[in-house]
């Protein structure tokens, strides 16, 4: 066969092009600005704000039990753990003692929340590198959680289940016999997920060595979560800060050396196993009690500063509250992890491929909401 | 290493620091401005310190000076420390970045000059972030103006 020698007169350009706002990869309204040599990439640029509501500067004028209600509209598939963060910060102000009953229900419905949350990236992750059959896997076993929520309080994805001093209502009689009856089945269904995705050959060609983060740049750019621990980073807030009723469970933190994408998707699978095994110790040890402590219905916090950690399905969410000692805190920063996990695509983004960078940006999981708070 | 050896070893690097612990469950230390950037160097490079986790990163809006107050991890020992800087310049507020130290800072200090207007010096991209590049002002600043009501009831 006769080969094609390129004519060295031919050179190569750069140029750029936009990906998104609306390109179905992004998930959401996210617009980056890629700096591209034929399909390799030279830099990604984000290009943030098109949802931002300021929800920071909206917390300066509202009450703390208001505030809790916003929390929902950033990390919406983590929107029970986000609720969490602010109630605990304004308790542990308030030095409030929580009843046993309340951390146990937080913490099985927040490692429900990671379920859910992960059956959900898990699907659109498939999708997005060309297999749909995951798309309707993930959803068909989401829908079981959100089913449970929506018993438990009425909604299904912004929940507004926790208020600062516990819960809003009480867990409905069946909830743990639909809990007992999820892990059955998520038991029999999780395996699949592996036989179809995690060993299908095409998918590891895709995902194995593309998106390298070592761990010292995971440090450095603040990543948290799977993304963070996908890189050999011990990162996990519910090890290193336990709250609610996490220093009552054991489990093993999902941690991978290699810090490629294929890493990052392994360290969210076994979550799944692990956040199973957490809610299986706990269901069956639900303590009898108040489910809810008295507040006044003007919460003031102490003049003074708190912060306080949680682990959300993306990572490390802070709640960086300063108080004057008002009903509205003077300044309230979220540090989301979605927004760290972020500023970290450009660099493990260049020098590969377009279509790399789909398969990258589905294990960062990234939920705009989360970044434009 | 506990807060009391913390304040010692780097209150031994500068007098000009300002350690506090009330009203916070870090400690707290107050750094000048123009000496930042070398203590911040050091408060992650020096061996018993090794502060590589910059976990938050907030401008704030002091009424009289503008601030950035940072939250610092060490990922092998441990320990917390929350450094806080400020300038009573509002016209034309400046502080060294600190994103050739923490990778992480270079966003975090676009959203702190989209929000409080301060500049970072040396940052390799200071431009607008969320907003687009004609707003007017600095929403974040206690003395913004809401003319549309946006936020403001």
């Amino acid at each position: 066969m006769e080969t094609i020698t390129l004519n060295s007169n031919f050179k190569s350009e750069e140029y750029f092009i936009n990906m998104g706002p609306q390109h179905p990869a992004t998930h959401g309204v996210l617009r980056l600005l890629l700096t591209i040599d034929g399909e390799i990439i030279k830099k990604v640029e984000p290009d943030l704000g098109y949802i931002h509501r300021s929800i920071e500067k909206m917390c300066e004028r509202d009450s703390y039990q208001q505030i809790v209600h916003l929390t929902d509209r950033m990390d919406y598939l983590s929107a029970n753990i986000n609720n969490e963060a602010v109630c605990l910060t304004v308790e542990n102000a308030l030095e409030m003692e929580i009843p046993d009953r309340v951390k146990v229900i937080r913490t099985i419905i927040g490692e429900l929340t990671r379920i859910s949350s992960h059956c959900l990236w898990w699907g659109v992750m498939g999708m997005d590198v060309g297999a749909l059959t995951t798309y309707f896997y993930g959803f068909r076993d989401r829908e079981l959680l959100n089913d449970i929520f929506e018993e438990t309080c009425g909604a299904r994805l912004t929940m507004n289940y926790n208020v600062p001093g516990g819960l809003m209502f009480d867990i409905h009689p069946n909830f743990v016999k639909r809990v007992k009856d999820f892990i059955t089945h998520f038991k029999n269904k999780l395996p699949e997920y592996d036989r179809l995705l995690t060993n299908n050959i095409i998918f590891q060609k895709r995902t194995k060595g593309v998106g390298i983060l070592s761990r010292e740049d995971a440090i450095s750019y603040g990543a948290s979560g799977p993304v963070g621990r996908a890189s050999g980073y011990s990162c996990d807030v519910r090890k290193h800060h336990p709250y609610s009723a996490l220093d009552q469970v054991t489990f093993n933190e999902a941690l991978r050396t290699e810090g490629d994408t294929y890493a990052r998707y392994l360290v969210r699978i076994q979550e799944m196993w692990e956040s199973l095994s957490i809610v299986e110790q706990l269901i069956d040890n639900i303590p009898e009690g108040e489910y809810r402590v008295a507040t006044n219905a003007v919460i003031k916090l102490p003049k003074g500063e708190f912060y306080q950690k949680v682990e959300t399905a993306r990572g490390e969410l802070g709640v960086y509250i300063i108080s004057t000692g008002v009903k509205s805190p003077y300044r309230l920063k979220f540090r989301s992890p979605g927004f760290s996990n972020l500023s970290l695509l450009n660099h493990i983004a260049v020098g590969g491929k377009i279509g790399d960078l789909v398969a990258t940006m589905a294990t960062l999981d990234l939920v705009i909401p989360d970044i434009d708070r | 290493m506990k807060n009391e050896f913390l304040q010692e070893l780097i209150g031994s690097w500068s007098p000009n620091l300002v350690f506090s612990e009330e009203g916070s469950q870090y400690l707290n230390v107050i750094i000048p401005v123009d000496e930042l950037h070398a203590i911040m160097s050091k408060l992650k490079y020096n061996d018993q310190t090794s502060f590589d986790y910059l976990f938050c990163l907030s401008g704030v809006d002091w009424g009289e000076e503008l601030g950035v107050v940072y939250h610092l991890e060490s990922t092998t020992f441990r320990h917390s420390i929350v450094v806080k800087t400020q300038t009573a310049d509002r016209e034309n507020p400046t502080i060294d970045s600190v994103y050739d130290i923490w990778a992480t800072a270079e966003f975090h200090e676009r959203e702190v000059f989209d929000f409080f207007g301060i500049t970072f010096s040396n940052h390799p991209n200071l431009k607008r972030l969320f907003l687009t590049d004609d707003w007017e002002g600095f929403p974040l600043r206690k003395d913004y103006e809401d003319n549309i009501n946006m936020i403001i009831k």
